[in-house]
């Protein structure tokens, strides 16, 4: 009965989006990390982790997974927070990669930061309109934590790169 | 939780959250848009680890504390950060300047912090290095242009360098609570860690063709609570909300 239930919430987790990259659920954005039946205390534990330490959207996640899975019934659900182990851009599928260029963010490059990046190394991106290589770091910092600003030198359009970490 | 680790959490946090509130200063006074959003992401990754920190502390006194007891209603005495996080901003080059130093510092601290025994120190470690990378090669990327830029550039970094040099010696010092928590084996030894901080610095700094002010007297105190005058100001302006009207929530 609890695994039952257990695969249908991990269904309906799938309806709670990234609030800053709604194009992406929680569960594609590699978010939660384990869901536990709490037998003692008859509560669900959806336990989730942060792309960055300070990343504004997690209040707002944590509030939503609690919504979305009252509305479908679900009661007594407690949201957990782990930094432990780190996420990373690695978790993301091929498919939710897809879904960001299509929506014009180009997608982490595979394989997390490496030390490289403290000497100033910096990876190609491709533009996620035009596909050209031909792309400019405009700023490691971007429009939420965890993108940074690039430019394309051919078709000249800025756009976000979703960084590794 | 024991005494000698919730001062050592202690440390690491408000150093964090001190350095985050001077930063997010910056927010909407940046030399250019590009610049102002990344000192906000970088604030807003200190001011996230500084919370996580104060919650495992609420977690492990058992006290029905939250992290916004620590942050808003302690006073500046209690405070144990590093004294460099409280200096003001000064100019861009000032600022960057101690971002420089500070990242440096604190990516190798968090590589040592990952092989202490302390479980949640470790994962805490392991997350923040990811964020600390960013920061480390954001502000030498900016001791490079302005290092090599024009000769005004230049000369305000160095001014820069001059004025903060003091504070620099406090990261590697190991004050009585740290080397408590040394001793026990979830502390890590900020003496050895200045082997690699010189070895950066000296190499970046070279490249910058800027020099490092030598044989200086350090200044300390932050970690025992014995602040500047300027955390007194930081700390009125950040807890004015819970001070002038208690409890109030969001």
């Amino acid at each position: 009965m609890v695994e039952v239930e257990a695969d249908l919430i991990w269904e309906y987790l799938k309806m709670v989006e990234d609030p800053e990259i709604p194009i992406l659920n929680v569960i594609e954005m590699g978010i939660v990390r384990d869901l536990t039946w709490d037998e003692d205390n008859k509560k669900w534990h959806v336990v989730i982790t942060p792309t960055y330490s300070g990343c504004p959207a997690m209040k707002a996640i944590e509030e939503d997974i609690i919504e979305v899975l009252a509305e479908l019934q679900v009661k007594n659900v407690v949201v957990d927070t782990v930094l432990s182990p780190p996420w990373t851009t690695d978790w993301m599928s091929d498919e939710a990669r897809e879904k960001l260029r299509s929506t014009g963010i180009a997608p982490p490059e595979k394989g997390s930061a490496d030390k490289g990046l403290l000497m100033g190394k910096v990876k190609d991106v491709a533009c996620p309109r035009c596909a050209s290589t031909h792309t400019i770091m405009v700023s490691q910092f971007g429009t939420t934590a965890c993108k940074a600003l690039y430019k394309c030198g051919d078709c000249l359009e800025p756009f976000d790169y979703f960084k590794c970490i | 939780m024991l005494m000698e680790q919730k001062e050592y959490y202690l440390t690491i946090a408000d150093t964090l959250l001190i350095l985050g509130q001077r930063l997010s200063e910056w927010c909407g006074h940046g030399p250019a848009i590009e610049e102002d959003i990344a000192l906000s992401n970088v604030a807003l990754d200190y001011i996230g680890q500084a919370t996580s920190l104060y919650k495992e502390i609420a977690a492990k006194e058992e006290l029905g504390k939250s992290e916004d007891d620590y942050a808003f209603l302690r006073d500046a005495w209690e405070y144990r950060n590093v004294l460099i996080v409280e200096i003001p901003n000064g100019d861009y080059a000032k600022t960057i300047a101690r971002q420089f130093v500070f990242s440096t510092w604190y990516y190798h601290f968090l590589e040592e912090l990952e092989k202490t025994n302390d479980a949640f120190l470790q994962g805490f470690a392991q997350k923040s290095i990811k964020e600390v990378r960013y920061h480390f090669q954001h502000s030498r990327d900016w001791i490079l242009r302005m290092g090599c830029g024009t000769e005004e550039s230049h000369r305000r970094l160095q001014d820069a360098l001059n004025d903060l040099w003091e504070f620099t010696g406090e990261l590697m010092t190991n004050s009585a609570h740290e080397m408590d928590a040394i001793s026990k084996g979830f502390g890590v030894d900020n003496v050895v860690l200045k082997e690699s901080f010189d070895r950066i610095v000296s190499a970046v700094f070279q490249e910058a063709n800027v020099t490092v002010p030598a044989d200086i007297w350090m200044q300390k105190g932050g970690k025992e609570g014995k602040h500047s005058e300027h955390l007194g100001f930081i700390l009125a302006e950040m807890q004015f909300l819970q001070r002038a009207y208690p409890n109030s929530k969001w």
